[in-house]
């Protein structure tokens, strides 16, 4: 009996959701597929063919690396990871921090406190060192990406839903449930959580790019994830020793990152006025 | 000859039409009155003249001041002509001055930016007209940040500002609707003392105010002027039938068809409520909201509540239903005490209070359907209930309140507010309770929607003997629906008596002094004075004694110094020194 159809309806008509959400979706069938329409590995080495610019003989579209592995594949590979460990890692702050959130503002008082200072407290770690250090005591491990990201994500997302909460509880649909007899759980799944879901799906949509930037970022200093694996942050690392003899190495997959992260941040506006223009109308 | 002329003006969003081709005009000194309900284009067209519609507006026609066309002029014209020629009073005085800057460097600002004064003459200037718009102590308020001001002094800085440059126009918005009852009264004779040759639109919902301070009136219906006159000759004999609705449904205090106290056993009771909150930053300080009330509402009576705001009449009633805690005193259902929490109360007593709030949209979820929302109170008391007859009764209800079965589907952002608040009564109504409480429950609604809501609330009272408690500041509602009426000033009991007792045979001077605020919808009763000086004294810092004493006309050394007890004269409870000498 929740409004989510309705939003859907209305995500479907707002352009910018659509036309992201395609692009996006294109994406993934294009990661998904391209490897097994291809004839190469993105393993196989060919020496023969080392450092080739992109050509449509042999479909390497996007041409070869200093190995001779074929890039096309590679990139499709590279997007597969990168997005993956951007939705888990979303996930895993969604989960810890919509419950840690929406627990703190509706019990409020002392525990409220309590929790709250413990984010603050986790705020003040330097990220990168907090990842160097998990990266050194333990081996380097794809989870533990996953992990790192989704554990600095959920803070951000913990305060939004506090703060949503407490300004949810003061509502007077709320008041008017606690005097018809609602119990707490029955307030909080009916009445509050319903009322989260626009700014918790908006704000997951922008953590997306970030968490991709994260591990962008700890894959080009190395620490992220390791070869033959590959992600897209791993690839423009690799693009960049080759920046003046090969420069697709490095364009095309910053291109498809560029592309990625302007996809996710346009859905996150567009689902913004699709949530919001429901309350105004 | 005209000042300004409006001619053929619409104005479009898209397909909607807010304004359409609407002509008037207005000469010096006149001062006209704009009446409407809500969306009906009064305060599109004011915006139109000040040049401020949003971008996606469509307008055509045209605007003239003096010999200047408005709808058409640039910006930097508009910008000259604003202030100096034309100036605007918004509704909410809280929104229109900007909360980080002085009060004097607002009001300053104007004049350096217009090159009409700079330096030492621009500060003299701005507080000589602080001065006139009676702030208290100008030079002290120059230096003030808007939350400093209470909201009637807020208003009058607000005057203060659009007057400075001195305006040919001014057009007010609703300058009274946000404020309280004796506040409006002192405004609206302050507007008048001020206008001199200025000539003055005052767009208003309430033709009590348009009778007593316009000229002449023009009313307003989706967009469309339907009449327009002489204020006595429209309020004499109405021509439209829309302004013929509109003065049916104004409110007057001087019906006769009042009614008649009833005689039923008590269900609520409320004694020595004292209400009181902790106040944030201050340690240990609290803010005594609800000074120990003694109250008893009957089976089939409806009670009114008056008070302006801060009265604490929002917080007793809260106490009573256990939303807020009490701090003393106790509230008995039926001859039994309850538990002071809602949360402990028994839910055979919890399904029998119930409450209506004032804002019908908010208090509805906004991600429930309708269905879900009146149905909801059974799903909670009556879970076992069959899904065909739960859905049966909230129909019945839907259809109780004047909405039917197409409404189930709607969410609460569809509905107008008279819809959405039908939609909340039905959900109160649904567990027939014995005791509903109406928090200015038709406050936001519009007159002729306001009077459907209460007839509906009347009848079923006569089917149930449901015990209604009516929060509001509106006398006129008061005396249209009550039987009884509570008046309350700063936290205290001041009056109890029934309806005809209470405006016939008015015993405090407080009373007294809000019936007399209360704008007659009448030209021809003079225009009386503001009954009152001076605004409510802060909550945090009541006055000694009575608390009422510093703005009252028959306070003595006794009223300073000792808290008048309720008492009871002839049938009415007062509680004042000086009663049986009103």
């Amino acid at each position: 009996m929740t409004a989510t159809s309705a939003t859907w309806r209305k995500a479907r008509k707002n352009r910018v959701v659509v036309g992201s959400g395609g692009v996006l979706l294109l994406l993934v069938v294009m990661a998904l597929l391209g490897p097994l329409i291809s004839p190469h590995g993105y393993l196989d080495t060919d020496f023969g063919r080392i450092l080739h610019a992109p050509t449509a003989t042999e479909l390497q579209l996007f041409g070869t690396d200093d190995l001779g592995r074929d890039l096309f594949v590679r990139t499709m590979l590279g997007i597969q990871v990168t997005l993956l460990v951007a939705v888990v890692a979303s996930i895993v702050s969604l989960a810890i921090g919509v419950l840690y959130g929406a627990v703190a503002g509706y019990v409020g008082g002392r525990v409220d406190a309590v929790m709250m200072r413990l984010v603050d407290t986790l705020y003040a770690l330097p990220f990168i060192f907090f990842v160097i250090l998990l990266m050194v005591v333990f081996e380097r491990n794809f989870l533990l990406i996953f992990i790192a990201i989704g554990a600095i994500n959920w803070l951000d997302m913990a305060r939004i839903v506090r703060g949503q909460t407490l300004s949810l509880r003061e509502r007077e649909f709320v008041e008017a449930a606690r005097l018809m007899g609602a119990s707490t759980p029955r307030i909080i799944l009916r009445h509050i959580a319903p009322n989260l879901i626009g700014v918790v799906v908006v704000y997951v949509t922008l953590t997306i790019p970030q968490a991709i930037l994260v591990e962008s970022f700890l894959s080009f200093l190395g620490l992220g994830i390791q070869e033959p694996r590959t992600s897209l942050g791993a690839l423009v690392d690799a693009g960049v020793n080759h920046m003046e003899g090969a420069a697709w190495m490095l364009l095309i997959p910053a291109a498809l990152l560029a592309l990625i992260l302007l996809c996710f941040n346009f859905l996150g506006d567009g689902l913004r006025d699709v949530f919001d223009s429901r309350h105004k109308s | 000859m005209s000042l300004l002329r409006v001619d053929k003006l619409s104005i479009r969003y898209g397909e909607t039409s807010a304004v359409n081709d609407l002509s008037f005009s207005l000469r010096a000194g006149e001062s006209v009155g704009l009446v409407g309900e809500s969306g009906s284009g009064k305060t599109q067209t004011a915006l139109a003249l000040l040049g401020l519609l949003p971008a996606n507006a469509i307008t055509t026609g045209d605007i003239f001041l003096a010999d200047t066309e408005l709808l058409r002029a640039g910006k930097r014209a508009l910008n000259k002509l604003r202030a100096e020629r034309i100036a605007m009073i918004f509704q909410d005085p809280v929104q229109a001055l900007n909360p980080y800057v002085r009060i004097g460097q607002q009001l300053r600002r104007i004049l350096v930016a217009h090159g009409l004064a700079a330096g030492k003459a621009a500060d003299e200037r701005v507080i000589e007209m602080l001065q006139r718009v009676g702030l208290p102590d100008a030079e002290r308020q120059y230096r003030a940040y808007p939350h400093q001001l209470s909201g009637g002094m807020q208003q009058r800085a607000m005057i203060a500002s659009a007057l400075l440059a001195e305006p040919d126009v001014l057009i007010a918005d609703e300058p009274t609707t946000a404020l309280d009852v004796t506040v409006q009264a002192q405004i609206l004779e302050l507007l008048e003392a001020l206008r001199e040759d200025t000539a003055l639109l005052l767009i208003t919902h309430d033709l009590g105010v348009v009778a007593g301070h316009c000229d002449r009136m023009l009313v307003l219906e989706q967009g469309r002027l339907v009449e327009e006159g002489w204020t006595g000759d429209i309020f004499a004999a109405p021509q439209h039938a829309h302004t013929q609705l509109l003065l049916a449904a104004a409110p007057r205090l001087d019906r006769t068809d009042v009614p008649r106290p009833v005689s039923g056993e008590e269900v609520l009771g409320i004694a020595g409520a004292s209400v009181s909150y902790r106040e944030r930053g201050r340690r240990g300080g609290r803010l005594q909201a609800v000074r120990e009330v003694d109250l008893a509402v009957h089976r089939g009576e409806t009670l009114a509540v008056v008070g302006e705001s801060g009265s604490g009449k929002s917080s007793l009633l809260r106490a009573a239903l256990g939303l807020v805690p009490m701090q003393s005193g106790c509230v008995s259902y039926c001859g039994e005490v309850l538990d002071g929490q809602v949360q402990s109360r028994a839910v055979a007593v919890r399904r029998d209070l119930q409450l209506v709030f004032q804002d019908p949209v908010g208090s509805l979820n906004p991600q429930m359907r309708v269905a879900a929302i009146v149905a909801e109170p059974l799903s909670i008391h009556e879970a076992t209930l069959i899904a065909d007859v739960r859905r049966r009764r909230v129909i019945e209800k839907l259809e109780r309140v004047g909405l039917g079965e197409d409404y189930l589907q709607r969410f609460p952002h569809e509905l107008s507010g008279g819809q959405a608040q039908r939609v909340a009564i039905a959900r109160a109504l649904i567990l027939e309770p014995r005791v509903l409480v109406c928090d200015e429950a038709v406050a936001a609604l519009d007159g002729s929607v306001r009077q459907q809501i209460l007839a509906l609330l009347r009848d079923v009272q006569d089917q149930s003997g449901l015990a209604i408690i009516f929060i509001t500041h509106d006398l006129a509602v008061v005396r249209a629906i009550s039987h009884r009426v509570l008046v309350m000033y700063m936290g205290r009991l001041v009056e109890l008596a029934d309806n005809e007792t209470l405006f016939a045979r008015t015993r405090h001077p407080y009373t007294r002094a809000l019936i007399e605020a209360v704008p007659k919808p009448d030209p021809t009763a003079a225009a009386g004075n503001a009954p009152l000086r001076g605004e409510v004294p802060s909550i945090l810092t009541p006055p000694s004694g009575c608390t009422f004493h510093p703005r009252c006309t028959y306070a003595r050394d006794i009223c300073s110094e000792e808290v008048p007890r309720a008492r009871l004269l002839d049938t009415t409870m007062v509680a004042c020194h000086r009663a049986e000498e009103i």
